[in-house]
């Protein structure tokens, strides 16, 4: 964005906000390079890895679900403008996580993939998360914001699908104890749940046509 | 401690024994934690002394066994593949001896078809019980002649020493055929019965876990594919073996549909 003045050279709060975006969805990277590095991936590196991407893939995900709600409950601008930043880390991390899957459970074999996302339905469920956020990482660029006008606003509606799928990719792969995987689904939940106009509901009155 | 092996047998097509540092730090025992981290850092709260196994049902000589004359029988070490339901596997050196051998010593009667098997169950010492995520206490079961097929195996130690607490000491079944979960933990209690016996996963989610339970390449779980199997320290998948490479006990399913009976 273009800056106008000295003043907002400086815009303090929102450089604070981004270093902590950036942490949010850099430390566990370098984190998890570490480990490699210095061979801390226990007894089943793969898993281990697969996990660690999977877990930050959600993480980021809800985060970036976070800051339209932030936005409101502070009155301040910088959740929306880093928005975008945790989004793309999100995406990273899934990107991550999928690639790890590809390459050392299905060696790259595109009809063991087909096979898998066919047959069972957490991989299915899966795989549609990832696809639902390829046009939003896509079309991230302000570029695309200002040519898709309003559609891209409903466009981007697409990651609430890729949370929920991405939840439910969790619970569906568990054996036993869903205790983690249903804290995930709860904050998604709380997350979803704020965005719902309760109060025009609960009056009765007709939903607004477009919330944003 | 170190056990007096009598005999060794490598029984896993001379594949490469895991690291016994992966076998005992990597496990599925729910009663200590969920995650294959927990048991090593939980089982410490588990008292294996004094322990004593009940045997009964139908067999003309029930006993209490105490396990200090469990320990004190002749000892042999096995080199098994053991392959998780979960698709990983691990090759473990086990010390005990034939499940069949120790089985006789009760008689069992003409009306013994199955052999039950129970896991301690006390929240004092197994703090994760208490949330309830499986039905417990932990039960297993065998058909007679599974249980009388030489492969079969009870084992008290591993690499030559007592079983450490989170691989299931001090008495364990190990079933070298079948997914790792009919290989029962901390036994307490074997009773010979008329009736198939309630097993614990197969209670939790009967169409994901049979009662056979049988390593099979050919029918997945409903949720994932048993073709292939990651040994632990290797990153690629490898092929699941039918009976995970023991064919002499297809012998005891003829005649059986093994997609039906999984």
């Amino acid at each position: 964005m273009a800056q106008t003045g000295a003043a907002k050279r400086f815009d303090w709060p929102l450089l604070v906000w981004r270093a902590a975006a950036w942490a949010l969805g850099g430390v566990p990277l370098l984190l998890l390079g570490w480990h490699v590095l210095h061979a801390q991936l226990g007894p089943n590196p793969v898993e281990f890895l697969e996990h660690d991407a999977g877990d930050w893939s959600l993480r980021l995900l809800l985060a970036t679900l976070a800051m339209t709600p932030l936005r409101r409950l502070t009155g301040r601008p910088e959740p929306l403008r880093v928005r975008r930043l945790l989004g793309l880390w999100a995406f990273f991390w899934v990107c991550l996580h999928f690639a790890i899957y590809l390459t050392f459970d299905l060696e790259w074999s595109p009809s063991a993939l087909a096979a898998d996302v066919v047959k069972r339905t957490y991989i299915t469920i899966g795989f549609a998360a990832w696809l639902a956020l390829v046009p939003l990482a896509i079309t991230s660029t302000q570029g695309w914001q200002r040519r898709l006008k309003r559609r891209w606003a409903t466009l981007h509606k697409l990651v609430y699908a890729a949370a929920v799928l991405g939840v439910l990719h969790y619970i569906w792969l568990v054996k036993a104890d869903l205790r983690e995987p249903l804290l995930y689904a709860g904050i998604l939940a709380v997350l979803l749940g704020m965005r719902i106009p309760w109060r025009g509901i609960l009056r009765g009155r007709p939903l607004p046509r477009r919330t944003t | 401690a170190p056990l007096k092996i009598a005999a060794e047998h490598e029984q896993a097509g001379g594949e490469t024994v895991t690291p016994f540092s992966t076998v005992s730090t990597y496990n599925n025992y729910y009663e200590f934690g969920t995650s294959k981290s927990d048991p090593a850092e939980n089982a410490h709260t588990l008292q294996t002394r004094p322990w004593t196994v009940e045997v009964d049902g139908e067999c003309e000589a029930p006993a209490r066994v105490d396990i200090d004359s469990i320990l004190a029988r002749r000892l042999e070490q096995r080199v098994y593949r053991h392959r998780c339901v979960e698709a990983w596997s691990i090759v473990v050196p086990w010390d005990g001896f034939a499940l069949g051998d120790f089985l006789k010593q009760f008689k069992p009667t003409s009306k013994a078809k199955y052999v039950a098997f129970q896991t301690l169950y006390d929240p004092k010492q197994m703090p994760e019980t208490r949330h309830g995520i499986l039905d417990w206490p932990y039960v297993e079961g065998l058909r007679i002649d599974e249980a009388m097929h030489p492969l079969a195996f009870l084992s008290v130690g591993m690499y030559g020493k007592v079983l450490p607490n989170q691989d299931g000491a001090p008495l364990r079944l190990t079933i070298p055929w079948k997914y790792g979960f009919k290989s029962i933990k901390s036994i307490v209690r074997i009773r010979f019965t008329e009736q198939r016996p309630p097993t614990t996963w197969n209670k939790m989610a009967s169409n994901e876990y049979g009662f056979y339970a049988n390593v099979n390449p050919h029918v997945d779980h409903p949720r994932w594919s048993q073709a292939r199997e990651r040994r632990l320290g290797e990153l690629f998948k490898r092929d699941t073996l039918m009976f995970n490479g023991y064919p002499e006990v297809a012998s005891l399913y003829s005649g059986l549909n093994l997609r039906m009976n999984y």
